[in-house]
């Protein structure tokens, strides 16, 4: 009981600066290291350590498998649909200098949503993943 | 052209080879996946080492610096590692499926499961 | 990394086959940190050693074995393993040297992405700049590539099992 509490505590300390740490991680990658992969991972990462201290139920009633499932192709929609706005706005497919009136801001713009989608198909497959595994060893037939 | 200078393929080849040695040589399909991802970081090795320059930096540009490494195997390798990690997941979620219908994962107890029940009838549940 | 790799295929303990894995995931993104990779080695780090390993724990968690002993000597195999060594030495003694400039991977693109993509881009990280802007179709087709890795293993291990298959204990 004395072990539990102390790894309890110690998880609800660390879990929201991994968290805030993986936002970093995406959002400066113009600046340094880094970007949707990276930090899909470590939000991944994040909340599989919520579930090995919380167990894998709570982490399920948190982030439900429907949630998984719509984060997963919605990524992939976000980086598509990116490109058919470059369509729209009057480029070719993906064109990031369309979507301002400044090209350079345009690519800007592209980047960031292209990366925002990585990150969440990224984070909600290594998750789903993780869910999968955990949830099959569960069933006692 | 001495060792010195190609140093670095050296070691690539030996972690290469290392890896491959593990996936033809070993019959346990976890070690065989773990060779698989060894032989593939060997491969992301060969991508890289050649893009160093030595005294250069990281391939982000600031004022202070001239040269910079180059970055375009890097974002070959970035891509290969995620495309590495999601076929390790996929080969995973295969063992374990084959350990739940074959009750284990040595190569020749599998194949030998295989060419038992090819004589008798079998229910695939 | 070459001890890690030689106690690795020694060991027939799974769990510290996985453990020696993390490791020399580990070693690996230290290697491309002191070759200048930095966002590789991040991403190595991250994806490597951590994705991987808890992945890989637990497939061994719903496995449950240990390697056998190998029924046969690996002479074969490791014949074959020499003979392929020889031959990409022999192969690399053609390629350039350790960190020569005038190596043909420096000389064709990448210098027009450093010089150019600051003006064209606005963004100071050259490998977000190509990996989201000049190769972005790349990049569509990797995630994509997770995409249905998610899905796949979602299919493969979804349904639970009600009663075990003919075979199983």
């Amino acid at each position: 009981m004395k072990r539990d509490l102390v790894l309890r505590i110690i998880a609800k300390l660390l879990i929201p600066f991994i968290l805030l740490f993986a936002f970093y991680v995406q959002f400066h990658a113009d600046f340094g290291p880094g970007g949707g992969f990276q930090a899909g991972v470590i939000i991944a990462a994040a909340i599989i350590f919520y579930s090995l201290i919380y167990g894998v139920e709570a982490t399920c009633k948190l982030i439900p498998g429907w949630l998984i499932e719509i984060m997963l192709s919605g990524g992939v929609l976000i980086y598509a649909s990116v490109g058919l706005l470059g369509i729209i706005m009057g480029g070719n497919y993906l064109d990031y200098f369309v979507l301002d009136h400044d090209p350079v801001t345009g690519q800007l713009r592209g980047i960031f949503w292209v990366e925002v989608g990585v990150a969440i198909t990224v984070s909600s497959a290594m998750l789903g993943v993780f869910y999968m595994f955990a949830l099959r060893g569960q069933d006692p037939e | 052209m001495n060792i010195a200078t190609h140093f670095s393929y050296v070691i690539t080849i030996f972690l290469m080879i290392a890896g491959l040695f593990i996936m033809i040589a070993r019959g346990n399909l976890l070690k065989k996946l773990v060779g698989l991802g060894i032989f593939q970081t060997s491969v992301y090795l060969l991508y890289i080492a050649p893009g160093k320059l030595i005294g250069g930096t990281a391939p982000i540009l600031a004022a202070d610096f001239r040269i910079y490494s180059n970055p375009l195997p890097h974002v070959l390798i970035l891509t290969a590692i995620v495309v590495g990690v999601a076929t390790l997941a996929l080969g995973l979620a295969l063992t374990v499926r084959i350990r739940e219908l074959y009750g284990s994962i040595e190569e020749d107890e599998i194949l030998a499961t295989d060419t038992d029940d090819q004589n008798g009838d079998r229910e695939w549940g | 990394m070459a001890i890690t790799v030689i106690v690795l295929i020694r060991s027939r303990n799974l769990f510290s086959v996985i453990v020696l894995f993390g490791i020399y995931s580990f070693l690996m993104a230290t290697v491309l940190v002191a070759l200048d990779a930095v966002d590789v080695a991040m991403t190595e780090a991250s994806v490597g050693a951590g994705i991987s390993m808890v992945l890989m724990l637990g497939a061994l968690y719903l496995c449950k074995s240990e390697e056998a002993k190998p029924m046969r000597q690996p002479w074969l195999p490791l014949a074959l393993s020499v003979t392929t060594a020889g031959v990409l030495v022999y192969g690399t003694l053609g390629l350039p040297a350790f960190s020569d400039p005038e190596a043909p991977i420096h000389t064709h693109v990448a210098d027009r992405y450093l010089q150019d993509s600051m003006r064209e881009t606005g963004v100071p990280n050259v490998v977000t700049a190509v990996l989201g802007s000049y190769r972005g179709y790349d990049t569509l087709g990797e995630t994509t590539v997770v995409f249905t890795a998610g899905v796949g293993v979602i299919a493969l291990l979804r349904r639970r099992q009600r009663r075990r298959p003919g075979t199983g204990t």
